[in-house]
């Protein structure tokens, strides 16, 4: 691998992915909510249902005991190794995002207890170019892979993805095998492995990690596959049926073990790894 | 010669053109016609030189999915005896746009998995242009462990636009099957050699290319995706196909500089369809190299390196 080393800075706290202010409007029912009250609900629309996509650092303080954990793998970030320049260069994108706070690239990985035991949960930043998977990403997941294994602690991640990062090209690409080969390793050890997957979720972090849980979750609503719909639409020329490639589909179609609201994603972690953790 | 509906690309219009010709006056067999084939094969000779002196990625895509170019089965009858194809997952279905079985390299059995496009419209239709369904991915690993659980070699033939994205293959679990293909191949503790002969398209590639070694065709391609729908969502513009090539460096030259491949395999002048035989001598013998290369690994290093190998790619900084 091609490292270079810099200096270590230690990272700060990044916008949450609800706008700020008062009042928010519902994206599933357009009703005007009371944010305080939306936060209490994780987020999740008292009114309708509508689970609104949240931030990676709002994801693990509602998983880890108290919201206590500790940052893994912060100093590892992306470059830009195929110089990628479309509207403007890859390299510049990258630098925006980090200027606005967003040090942990497309995965946020923290190290915590859940229910009391010791977990390393890998949850994924949509904000963070679509939540595109890169080499940092690969990287930082593969790393806490080879850590779960060295500690024998299970690992949980929670995918929010458009897929692998056109900007990095076949690297992109290679990161689905890289983790995979470290998931076989875990899989071997017989460490245990959550997948959670949210919406969205496609492309190439389905077709890896997010599809290998030994447990798949997917929270309700969630738009879950490889092809993104309007790729099919263009392929087969036709519309898509109602409810395609949602959460509910793919537990009725045998891809996911259940659809777990967030409200009760916790406990069904801790009940799970329970049941396979020694 | 004429394979029919596919179009030729603009920049290879000439060289069709000259060779259509050549074919024609070598069918002849006059005297005369012997002599002016000799003109334009010189002719030929010289235009095809002159077009791939200097290829752009974007023509070197088009070189990659040209419609002459050899596949899977080709390279299967002209390197290996005593093919014997196997059908189906045993979950759901057979796909043609998969073929696996086992075969002779050099007397010795191999399994052999790749992709297959279609020479005509018909076939084409049948193995649908080479993009898999689930069950192809899930035909290939049972063959796979097959091979690993008789301790025979894996050689893997890679060429696709891409896995196919529609209702069906999505129902049947798409993603999963190539996730867990990639999890599988990590495991099998035989040896994997994978060429990359054509079109090496996203994760539809790389559900069969898990490997040893992974070789690559000069002018073969691999990339997380197409030129034209990479222009489609960062250009919002179908034709920036050329910008869109050059940016995703999917050529063989680059993705041996990131050591995604490892080493690149001369084709003929002007590319393999001009000399299919040639193109799939170079092939086998690389095979064959690789293979006893490997074959002196004992299972759980072939799987340890395999893994170290995979987990050296990518390229990241650390602050
Ligand atoms: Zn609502
Ligand atoms: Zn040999």
């Amino acid at each position: 691998m091609m490292v270079w080393f810099r200096r270590t800075s230690r990272e700060e706290r990044p916008p949450s992915r609800v706008p700020e202010g008062l009042w928010v409007k519902c994206e599933g029912c357009r009703e005007i909510l009371y944010r305080k009250e939306l936060e209490r609900s994780l987020f999740v629309c008292p009114r309708c249902g509508h689970h609104h996509r949240i931030s990676a650092r709002t994801r693990l303080a509602q998983l880890f005991d108290n919201g206590e954990w500790k940052e893994l793998f912060a100093n590892v970030y992306s470059t830009d190794p195929l110089e990628f320049v479309d509207s403007k260069p890859y390299s510049e994108r990258l630098k925006a995002l980090r200027d606005k706070g967003l040090k942990h690239d497309a995965m946020l990985i923290g190290v915590g207890k859940l229910g009391g035991r010791r977990v390393i949960v890998g949850a994924m930043e949509y904000a963070f170019m679509g939540g595109s998977m890169g080499s940092a990403m690969g990287e930082k997941l593969t790393r806490a892979i080879e850590r779960c294994l060295k500690t024998r602690t299970p690992l949980v991640t929670v995918a929010c993805s458009g897929g692998a990062r056109m900007q990095e090209g076949v690297l992109s690409l290679m990161q689905l095998a890289k983790i995979s080969a470290g998931l076989a390793k875990l899989h071997q050890a017989r460490i245990p492995f959550i997948s959670v997957l949210t919406d969205p979720t496609t492309g190439g972090v389905t077709a890896s990690f997010a599809m290998l849980g030994d447990i798949n979750i997917g929270e309700p609503g969630a738009l879950i596959g490889f092809a993104g719909p309007r790729v099919i639409e263009q392929t087969i020329r036709q519309k898509l049926p109602e409810g395609f490639q949602r959460a509910e589909f793919l537990l009725e179609h045998g891809m996911l073990d259940m659809v777990v609201p967030r409200g009760e994603l916790k406990e069904t972690l801790i009940r799970c790894l329970a049941h396979l953790a020694s | 010669m004429a394979m029919g509906s596919l179009p030729v690309p603009p920049f290879l219009a000439r060289v069709e053109e000259l060779r259509a010709r050549l074919a024609e006056l070598e069918a002849l067999g006059t005297t005369q016609a012997r002599e002016e084939a000799a003109a334009v094969r010189e002719a030929l000779e010289e235009e095809v030189r002159r077009v791939t002196a200097s290829l752009t990625p974007w023509q070197k895509c088009l070189l990659a999915r040209h419609p002459e170019r050899p596949y899977t089965l080709d390279y299967i009858r002209g390197l290996f005896t005593d093919w014997v194809e196997l059908h189906g997952d045993r979950r759901f279905a057979d796909d043609p746009a998969i073929v696996a079985g086992f075969a002779r390299l050099d007397g010795e059995s191999v399994a052999v998995v790749g992709h297959q496009k279609g020479r005509d419209t018909k076939e084409r239709l049948y193995r649908n242009f080479g993009q898999p369904k689930p069950e192809g991915y899930r035909k290939a690993l049972r063959v796979m462990e097959l091979a690993a659980k008789f301790g025979r070699p894996i050689v893997c033939f890679v060429d696709t636009p891409g896995a196919y994205p529609g209702i069906d293959a999505e129902e049947r679990g798409q993603a999963e099957a190539i996730a867990y293909n990639l999890r599988a191949m990590a495991m099998l503790e035989v040896p994997i050699v994978v060429v990359i002969t054509g079109e090496g398209g996203s994760g539809g590639a790389l559900a069969i290319a898990v490997g040893d070694r992974v070789l690559m065709m000069e002018h073969a391609i691999y990339s997380v995706i197409s030129p034209e729908g990479c222009a489609a969502i960062l250009w919002k513009d179908q034709s920036a196909v050329q910008q869109a090539a050059a940016a995703l460096r999917l050529t063989a030259t680059d993705l041996l500089r990131f050591r995604v491949v490892d080493e690149v395999l001369p084709e003929p002048l002007g590319g393999a369809h001009m000399a299919p035989q040639l193109a799939i001598r170079t092939v086998g013998q690389a095979i064959c190299k690789h293979l006893h290369e490997l074959a002196r690994l004992k299972p759980k290093e072939l799987t340890e390196r395999r893994y170290q190998r995979f987990r050296a790619l990518g390229v990241v900084a650390e602050r």
